[in-house]
């Protein structure tokens, strides 16, 4: 493939595969919005249950994760900064930190989860059933959409470590870092899902 | 190939550079826009045939009242498969994938589009959901649901939707990658000098349909995968019985899949833009007009989505909107044909075999958007909801437009796509035989759907055999006339004659300045573009 792909290394055009990255989050939050339509009609249909199931998820864990999501965005906007200053060192640092947050945020969901369905809460349980359809709903779509938040989490990963790798071996550098800041425009965009996802379930309550 | 220093003296096309791959490494290697059109285009027509033969066996069975060729089971399996086929396989894809892929760098004046591996990747996507597609076939039975999978049926089923879904979902992502490139293509590899007024009108169809892809296909992804979460979780969505609303299904669904008529259609009317001035020798007219009608689609197309849904039981002020808007739809549309009859209006017309295609659209796509107002007004609507009216409006709309703008573009593009020429008078008869058997194959059907023959069942009452005679019989020479085309038209790939002429029709977009067929990378020198598009002086 190589002469037309040396022909688009020859011509970098950073700003078209920024607008390339803009579009596809346009794309993830159409695709992110259907589920928000969903969550809306049906909040506005059983709003006293949905209020109520509400009040049994975890603040704290919630509140931790939200956290740590948002430190997360801030270290992978802090190592393109570093890129830009010539600091690899502190470039790879600041990546792995963002990976081990995501990976801690992943672990939290995993022990939030399990706690749940031990109490017997799970898609399709014999427990909602008997709850009644407004709790149906609610813990349908709370799993529906953190469970697909996550799976973006665990894309937005993957990416995050060809980026790592990519910068280890300078082919990320400092007057060629499209790749890491792409990496960060995704990031942030799963991060800004959360930002939604948390007051939805968790505070609107 | 880098180390291979371009001293051709030889001129090498982009059918015999070959990337030093063999067989059939060549193609799905390949990341040279111009290969994977062609890649899609050989994808699509095996799919096409099976969606054809498809549609006959239903023809078939329609032949006569009561059981003549298949049950019921069989039949609801039949134009499901078919609706799937066509629509996520053939159509939506259609011309953007072959003819945008092909076309559009040239058209812009670039060497390939703006992520060409990216591309690739999209047709690896769409063989994926082809697969999809195909392994629902098996197991217990090919699904019933009709290809709208709507709920509560499609996770009531028996039967094997889930793979179909899936697939649906799969090719929407195709169909977003390919979307979003062309609309990155669009905007950083114009030539100099191309400004976006100065732009071809495909390329600008194509932009109008990227952003509906973009824009558009994530929500009937979504949906699709709820109705997954439906079937092997049983969250309950849209399961009534658990609290769900199938209501919001349908809305889900058409928010997508109404915009999805004007994926389909927009690179059509693009095609016919380029068609008739090339043939009519004359500047296009109201170019700007056609350019904002075509954003206007795009843009009104996506807030029509509930004239689907007028008997579904939503309110009566929704109604009366989702009517008004659709009215307002048209009226976009209507420009464009009023502008291609203007461009047409004394020009010096040469009745070549894509002109002959371009004028049948605009006849058949007439007939089908008229029709289509029918259905647009609430009273109307709910006499011919759900019969044959409705089939017959949009196999007019998304065959006539579609289907026809498509073989109008493949016998104007295909000199310069294969260095070859085809042979006009055979090319010349499939159409006229196509058209014949088109028009008394959907005919008929707008006559029995008034007269209230319902649509997706395999009998029917004694009192609609007559025109179904008809409409079976038209299917069965507009077969006919497919054929024709298709072994001309492959034929003629193989053995037809060779040519280098660079401009047979006498266009004036860049693709006629390029050579025949066009190089690996298209231009040796990007072009400066000073004139504006269709001058004709």
């Amino acid at each position: 493939m190589s002469e037309t792909l040396a022909h688009h290394d020859e011509h970098r055009d950073d700003e078209g595969s920024k607008l390339g990255i803009w579009l596809f989050i346009f794309t993830e939050l159409l695709f992110f919005g259907g589920l928000f339509v969903t969550y809306a009609v049906y909040r506005h249909a059983n709003s006293q249950a949905f209020h109520l199931a509400g009040e049994q998820l975890d603040v704290t864990i919630g509140t931790i994760n939200t956290v740590i999501l948002l430190i997360s965005s801030m270290t992978i906007a802090m190592s393109i900064t570093a890129m830009q200053k010539k600091d690899k060192r502190a470039t790879l640092i600041l990546i792995g930190i963002t990976l081990v947050l995501a990976l801690v945020f992943l672990v939290n969901k995993y022990f939030e989860w399990s706690a749940k369905i031990e109490h017997g809460i799970w898609p399709g349980s014999p427990l909602l059933e008997e709850l009644g359809r407004g709790d149906t709903l609610f813990f349908g779509l709370y799993y529906f959409m953190t469970g697909l938040h996550a799976l973006h989490i665990i894309i937005g990963m993957v990416l995050i470590v060809v980026i790592y790798v990519r910068v280890q071996k300078d082919k990320i550098t400092h007057d060629n870092y499209q790749l890491l800041e792409n990496g960060g425009l995704y990031w942030h965009l799963v991060d800004l899902i959360w930002i939604f996802l948390f007051p939805l379930f968790y505070l609107i309550a | 190939m880098s180390s291979n220093p371009k001293e051709h003296t030889e001129y090498k096309s982009y059918l015999e550079e070959d990337g030093g791959r063999k067989g059939i490494y060549k193609w799905i290697l390949s990341t040279d826009h111009k290969r994977i059109g062609l890649l899609y285009l050989y994808s699509m027509m095996g799919w096409f045939i099976i969606g054809v033969v498809l549609g006959l066996l239903m023809k078939l069975e329609l032949i006569a009242p009561g059981q003549t060729l298949m049950g019921a089971q069989t039949y609801n399996a039949t134009f499901t498969v078919h609706g799937v086929i066509m629509i996520f396989l053939i159509v939506i894809p259609g011309l953007p994938a072959v003819f945008g892929n092909f076309m559009l760098p040239i058209q812009i004046g670039a060497k390939d589009v703006f992520f060409p591996r990216l591309n690739l990747f999209s047709w690896y996507i769409y063989v994926l959901g082809g697969i999809l597609v195909i392994i629902s076939l098996f197991g217990n039975g090919a699904p019933d649901t009709g290809w709208t999978f709507y709920a509560p049926y499609s996770f009531k089923t028996g039967t094997n939707m889930l793979p179909a879904a899936l697939g649906a979902f799969v090719l929407g992502f195709s169909s977003i990658l390919t979307g979003l490139n062309f609309i990155v293509t669009i905007h950083r590899m114009r030539a100099p000098g191309m400004t976006w007024f100065k732009m071809p009108l495909f390329p600008w169809t194509l932009y109008g349909t990227g952003w509906i892809q973009l824009l558009a296909t994530p929500v009937v992804g979504i949906t699709l995968l709820m109705v997954a979460g439906e079937r092997i979780l049983g969250i309950g969505f849209f399961d009534p019985a658990k609290g769900g609303d199938p209501l919001l299904y349908q809305h889900l669904f058409w928010i997508y899949s109404h915009p999805a008529v004007y994926i389909m259609i927009l690179p059509a009317m693009g095609a016919i833009s380029e068609i008739i001035p090339t043939f009519a020798k004359k500047t296009i007219f109201g170019y700007r007009a056609i350019v904002f009608s075509t954003l206007a689609i795009a843009f009104v197309g996506y807030f029509v989505w509930g004239h689907h849904m007028y008997t579904s039981g939503m309110s009566g002020a929704a109604l009366w909107a989702f009517s008004l808007l659709t009215f307002l739809v048209a009226i976009p549309s209507a420009i464009k044909v009023f502008n291609w009859i203007s461009t047409m209006h004394q020009g010096s017309i040469t009745t070549e075999v894509p002109f002959l295609w371009a004028a049948s659209f605009i006849f058949i796509f007439m007939i089908g958007g008229l029709t289509g107002l029918v259905l647009g007004s609430l009273a109307t609507d709910v006499h011919v909801h759900d019969t044959a009216f409705v089939v017959a409006h949009f196999h007019f709309i998304v065959f006539g437009g579609v289907g026809f703008a498509f073989f109008g573009a493949i016998h104007y593009w295909f000199p310069k796509m294969f260095g070859r020429k085809y042979d006009k008078n055979w090319a010349k008869t499939g159409w006229i035989t196509f058209f014949v058997g088109f028009v008394s194959l959907y005919g008929p059907m707008f006559y029995l759907g008034i007269k209230g023959m319902p649509r997706r069942y395999f009998d029917y009452l004694p009192e609609f055999h007559g025109p179904n005679i008809i409409s079976t019989l038209g299917a069965l020479v507009m077969i006919t006339g497919f054929v024709i085309i298709l072994v001309n038209l492959i034929n003629s790939a193989r053995n037809g004659e060779k040519t280098t002429e660079k401009n047979p029709w006498g266009g004036t977009n860049l693709e006629w300045q390029v050579a025949t067929p066009p190089p690996l990378e298209n231009f040796d020198e990007i072009p400066t573009i000073e004139k504006a598009t269709y001058k004709y002086d």
